[in-house]
């Protein structure tokens, strides 16, 4: 084999700085899985290899660097960081044995951005139609939704703070409505 | 635009969903079994009711699950939303017609 | 300065704050709190633009964004340059600032002298239904006369001419309760929903200034103090609540399902120094969980001869002009009223300082406290008089009025000089925000309206819009909307009215224009003609004679219009029933629903991994779906044919690179993943060993091709399915579907990864020799690794998926590598490829390749309504399987009948000649039209590697008439072409059906 030297690179654009205190920035790489059990293959169990199966439906568990995003009744986000990737993976799949699951690796397809600052619920808001008051969107929860034009998974890590997920191809998309959107708070 | 219940995720607005066309419309157990006749009335026929109608919902930009709706189509009133497999509940009979 | 009638003291308007508008080109005066209409009442002048249809000069009807007349173009940011200008902005409402340029519209070459006023004098030919009637006859004008000439003259302001430079902003937003209106009902409710603090609470209204018909107010108390004290201790106490947000300057414009609320706010417009990235507007899409509608009402104009005369306006309009702009809107003012709110207007009047003569046309007895009060305060009150017509041209100078008799019978006339009239026919309840709810309208008889009856959603009404008109009631209901309850005294109004839908006259109806509709020049004569001519629905007349349309949607018109249709029609006004109002209540700029939505941000625009070394080596892009694709790379100004030709060339002799990336892809993974295969695809995939790949094919349930692409087996649970680039988000909806409806006792699960692998395609006679040195752990060898398998192993070091296919017909590969590698493999690839004279191929070229093969392309070659059969691809059904989706549909009649259209190619005579995609295709050109069609050209290129174009076709029974000739048509007429098999080129290597 060949020597080659191999550059990783995110479609996470170039910076793009809006004067407002809303902050929209990308974040780096990290291991992403998604994982699909049935509630019988879980057999009641509350965890997967340090992932927690058993929080609510649309909330982010954190186990240390481990998070486990519920995102439907049988399908989990799980992240992790990008070097413990494969070690995880094998956990996994090593506690799920015998077990009807599916695990399937998409580090690469998704782009996230951490949006941070005093009204980053109305920059979110600009594009997702969803109830982001802390009564229905707490610290914590995850889920599925639209901005503007593209799916996201949102996560609220703060009261301030939130994190957009989206597929890669639409990062550039999503960077640039939500820098547009945080214009309104200059 | 709907305001939906997802039975997995609660309610969230209309555009997180696609609907899926009449609920209840079995697919027979052996199509090759089944008359031309039959078949057609499967692939093609449906009620289109004025008042409370059975149908597919999925939340597509949400949790991903299929599941069915009681909706009247005169007020656009969602009666019920229940998960997928279920039968059709008896509500419904009292929406008042628009 | 300029301010002759400006009072001297009073009004909201802050005397500190001094500022100049342009008004067709002279400089207004004014201060802060003025409107541009205040300012030119001010000045003096009523002139405020001239009517649509017969250019009538028009002056301010109103005081709020009813105003059907006073409609200015204006560029709010002249400072800026281009871009910040719009039209049929209502002056009443239009918030004065420094620098704003203001124009009348609808006149030329002046406001002053306009050249269409002549169509005053025409108008015995503008009658109801004038367009229904004029465009009819006779054809050839329409092109010559009718569209550009009067399409020119008709229409209201002129669009902007240039793109939009303003920024515009959307928010999504929900609270427990929205109040619509913050006049006395809305700002009681607000006050009681928002006690307790456990609901968001959101009051929305139109106005910069918040306190709706209080604003007007000057004389009315409420717990003893002035009404405006206590619109602001309410502010107060609303600010102070953290659950309360209070939105100025918002306008509710649309009601829709399931308490979903749609609402502008205007953000920078009145803003003198706001930066330029502050949003123009935004708009706002609310989520309610109940609305409270407390939307005020409309003052009804009187109808009466040249009722319309600038200086003519509504008699609370007076009020709002003498009490919170400070501005007489003359010296000298008639007021005439059929109702009791009018006096008010004459006493504030009065107490300005007007001469004021009140008419009125309900008898002495009919009147209430208001009469004695005016009598009092030294005001001539003539009871029982109608007003005949008014005088004047540009600005009314008098008003001839007369005595009632008992039989209707009108007495000796008199002329009340005047250069001001305040005209009140009565009120109509704001009940469009109701109705657009989908509410059910119910008509009080002793109010003479329409109100809110049935709900359809969680809402309710208070105040003027429900109907409740006196100011200590009008607190109470809106309390009690908001869930509360709360008593006040203060100060009783004067209510009731006696309706009258045109004032009796003894002149010749078909002579007076007495206008119902300002804004549509409709007078109550073209009610009456369209009536006559047959329309006797509410909805037909509206559209013949247009009453009720455009910027004001007949909030002052709707019930004179109403009113005159029942009496004409002898019915009950019930029994005509009311237009439908739809959204928007006024107004919206595009601006404002487009939002953020514009240029970059229009649609995500999708970018593979590859896209950006595509760009920086010159390639042509096409969209494809919402991804951006490269089509071909030209070199040295080589136009698409030449570069394809060139392309094509490379990849049959060498190797060629395409980034083949945007194929949707899906890794099915579980125990019964083969199961499930097997039950939507037409292939038998039990027997596939893991490390093999397979083409599938897809139907929907009707037996058409959905589909297509080549699978993997990756291991006995896990398949890595390809899908066409388009069509990857319905498949896996699809597959969803079935596995969530039909088997959800399959143990799979679905996963996209179209976006976790990046593909690189190596296709040629070189492409192995190449890629060979960067791979570890994959043995080439054709036993091992032949055509149509996968194997996992690593490619430059990065993780991969190897499949060893081909869409070109020679030997290829497509690399699997996670998508933030792409990039660096491809560039190495590329490198090393030099020695091979590699060439970067886009879909173009793929598309040639493939067709020279005969492979489809779903979407291309089918269109919904192509079998498996159809397309020559029988082969790839099962016939032991005892189910698929789609697999009874293809024994239905009509799938096996003859005559369907099939795949074929299409030589045509002259080889250089390439047919037109979708051209149709014919047996005999000279056969009389309409032709017999027999299929349509589906796909068509020219081939350099077969030295001719070739084309694809779909033909009815095609596959049985290889060798026939077929016309088809082309710009020109139509052109020879032999049917042929739909393989062009022969090649040796790799075949795709292994």
């Amino acid at each position: 084999m060949l020597e080659v030297n191999v550059a990783r690179r995110t479609p996470a654009v170039a910076p793009m700085k809006a004067a407002s205190h809303v902050r929209v920035e990308p974040i780096g790489p990290e291991g992403r899985l998604s994982f699909r059990a049935k509630e019988s293959a879980l057999a009641g169990q509350s965890e997967v290899a340090g992932f927690r199966v058993d929080g609510a439906m649309n909330s982010r568990t954190v186990s240390g660097d481990r998070a486990a995003l519920r995102l439907g009744p049988d399908e989990w986000l799980f992240t992790c960081p990008a070097a413990d990737l494969e070690e995880v993976a094998e956990a996994i799949s090593t506690t799920m044995d015998n077990r009807a699951f599916s695990l399937v690796d998409v580090s690469h397809r998704d782009v996230s951005f951490l949006v941070e600052g005093e009204h980053a619920d109305f920059v979110i808001n600009a594009g997702a139609p969803i109830d982001l008051s802390l009564r229905s969107f707490p610290v914590g929860a995850a889920t599925r939704t639209i901005l503007a034009k593209s799916d996201i998974v949102l996560t609220r890590l703060a009261e301030d703070s939130f994190k957009v997920t989206c597929w890669r191809s639409f990062a550039t998309y999503v960077h640039g409505f939500l820098v547009e959107a945080a214009k309104d708070f200059a | 635009m709907l305001l939906i219940r997802c039975p997995y995720c609660g309610e969230r607005p209309e555009v997180e969903f696609h609907c899926g066309g009449e609920a209840h419309i079995a697919r027979p157990e052996t199509p090759t079994e089944t008359s031309d006749a039959d078949w057609a009335g499967f692939l093609y026929y449906r009620t289109n009711p004025r008042g409370v109608h059975a149908e597919r919902w999925v939340h597509n930009h949400g949790c991903g699950r299929w599941f069915n709706a009681l909706r009247d189509t005169v007020s656009d009133r969602f009666v019920t939303t229940y998960e997928m497999g279920t039968p059709r509940p008896e509500a419904g009979s009292d929406v008042t017609r628009a | 300065m300029n301010q002759p009638f400006r009072l001297a003291a009073g009004g909201r308007v802050d005397r500190s704050r001094p500022l100049t508008v342009t008004f067709n080109g002279r400089k207004l005066s004014g201060y802060r709190g003025d409107t541009i209409a205040s300012m030119l009442l001010a000045s003096g002048s009523h002139l405020a633009g001239r009517s649509f249809k017969y250019h009538r000069p028009r002056g301010i009807l109103s005081h709020g964004s009813d105003e059907p007349s006073a409609l200015l173009s204006v560029d709010w940011r002249a400072d800026r340059g281009p871009g910040y200008r719009d039209p049929n902005n209502r002056a009443t409402v239009v918030e004065a600032r420094e620098g704003l340029v203001a124009k009348t519209q609808n006149h030329w070459p002046s406001l002053e002298t306009d050249v269409g006023a002549v169509n005053d004098l025409l108008s015995p030919i503008f009658v109801a239904g004038f367009y229904y009637k004029t465009f009819m006859w006779p054809r050839k004008f329409w092109d010559k006369v009718y569209e550009p000439v009067i399409r020119r003259a008709a229409g209201l302001g002129e669009a902007p001419e240039v793109p939009d430079s303003d920024r515009y902003a959307n928010r999504h937003a929900h609270c427990d309760v929205l109040v619509v209106g913050a006049g006395p009902a809305g700002l009681s409710a607000a006050l009681a929903a928002s006690a307790d603090g456990s609901k968001r609470v959101i009051l929305a209204d139109e106005g910069f200034e918040l306190g709706g018909s209080l604003l007007n107010d000057a004389t009315s108390t409420i717990e003893g103090k002035p009404a405006m004290a206590w619109v602001e201790e309410t502010l107060a106490a609303l600010d102070a609540r953290e659950n309360v947000v209070v939105l100025p300057r918002t306008t509710v414009f649309g009601y829709y399902n399931h308490n979903h609320v749609a609402m502008v706010e205007r953000v920078a417009d009145h803003r003198d120094a706001a930066p330029e990235s502050l949003a123009r507007e935004r708009l706002w899409q609310v989520r309610a969980g109940e609305v409270i509608l407390a939307a005020g009402s409309h003052e009804r104009p009187l109808v009466f001869e040249n009722n319309d005369r600038p200086g003519i306006m509504l008699a609370d309009s007076v009020r709002a002009f003498i009490n919170r702009y400070a501005v007489l809107p003359g010296k000298e003012i008639v007021v005439a009223t059929s109702g009791a709110s009018a006096y008010r207007a004459a006493l504030d009047a009065k107490a300005a300082g007007m001469g004021v003569t009140l008419v009125d046309i309900r008898l002495e007895q009919d009147c209430g406290a208001e009469l004695a009060d005016a009598r009092a305060a030294g005001i001539t009150v003539k009871t029982g008089h109608t007003v005949i017509k008014s005088l004047g041209t540009k600005r009314v100078t008098g008003l001839v009025v007369a005595p009632l008799g008992n039989g209707g019978q009108i007495g000796d006339k008199t002329t009340l000089a005047c250069d001001c009239v305040g005209m009140s026919g009565g009120w109509t309840p704001s009940v469009h925000l109701f109705s657009q709810s989908r509410g059910k309208l119910a008509f009080d008889a002793e109010l003479d309206a329409f109100l809110p009856g049935q709900s359809a959603q969680a809402e309710r009404s208070a105040g003027a819009c429900h109907g409740v008109y006196d100011l200590a009631a009008v607190i109470a209901d809106g309390a009690k909307a908001g869930g509360g309850s709360v008593t006040v005294e203060a100060t009783p109004s004067y209510t009731g009215f006696q309706p009258v839908r045109v004032l009796p006259t003894d002149a010749d109806p078909s002579r007076v224009k007495a206008f119902i509709d300002f804004q549509n020049d409709v007078t109550a004569k073209d009610i009456k003609l369209a009536v006559r001519e047959g329309f006797q629905s509410i909805e037909h007349v509206k559209r013949y004679t247009t009453t009720g349309m455009a910027t004001d949607q007949g909030k002052t018109s709707n019930m004179n219009a109403l009113g005159l249709v029942a009496g004409t029609l002898g019915r009950e006004l019930p029994a005509v029933g009311t237009t439908t109002f739809r959204p928007p209540y006024t107004p919206v700029t595009f601006g404002a629903l487009v939002g953020p939505a514009r240029d970059d941000l229009f649609d995500p625009v999708r970018k593979t991994a590859i896209d950006p070394w595509a760009e920086k080596n010159g390639a042509v892009f096409e969209p494809v779906g919402l991804w951006r694709r490269a089509r071909y790379f030209p070199k040295d100004g080589e136009d698409m044919r030449a570069a394809v030709a060139r392309e094509t060339k490379a990849v049959r002799t060498s190797v060629g690179i395409f980034d083949a990336s945007t194929l949707g892809k899906i890794e099915i993974v579980g125990p019964d993943a083969a199961e499930f295969m097997n039950r939507i695809y037409t292939n038998a995939w039990t027997k596939l060993k893991p490390g093999r790949c397979r083409y599938g094919l897809m139907l929907r349930e009707d037996g058409f091709v959905y589909d297509d692409g080549v699978v993997a087996r990756l291991a006995e649970d896990r398949f890595h399915v390809t899908t066409t680039t388009g069509g990857a988000p319905r498949v896996l909806a699809h597959m969803e579907d079935y596995l969530q409806t039909e088997w959800p006792d399959l143990d799979v699960f679905l996963t996209s990864i179209t976006e976790q692998w990046a593909v690189i395609a190596l296709q040629g006679p070189n492409a192995r020799k190449l890629l060979e040195p960067f791979v570890t752990d994959v043995d080439f060898s054709d036993d091992v690794f032949p055509h149509m398998s996968v194997t996992s192993g690593f490619v430059c070091g990065v993780p991969c998926r190897l499949f060893r296919v081909s869409f070109t017909g020679e030997q290829g590969f497509e690399i699997n590598v996670p998508a933030d590698y792409a990039e660096s493999v491809w560039k190495t690839l590329y490198e090393a490829g030099q020695k091979y004279d590699i060439v970067p191929y886009g879909t173009e070229t793929m598309h040639v390749l493939r067709c020279e093969v005969g492979f489809i392309i779903v979407g291309q070659e089918t269109d919904g309504t192509a079998t498996p059969d159809d397309l020559g691809l029988s082969g790839l059904v099962s016939k032991v399987k005892p189910d698929f989706v789609g697999k009874r549909s293809l024994t239905r009649p009509d799938m096996v009948a003859s005559g369907r259209k099939q795949l074929v190619g299409l030589l045509t005579k002259n080889s250089d000649e390439v047919l037109d995609e979708g051209a149709q295709i014919v047996d005999d050109p000279a056969q009389p039209i309409p032709m017999k069609m027999l299929g349509h050209v589906t796909s068509s290129y020219a081939s350099s590697n077969c030295g001719r174009s070739i084309a694809m076709a779909m033909l009815a029974d095609g596959r049985s008439r290889i060798g026939e000739t077929v016309w088809v048509t082309t710009p020109q007429g139509f052109t020879e072409a032999t049917i042929s098999n739909a393989v062009f080129y022969d090649v040796k290597g790799e075949t795709a059906d292994a």
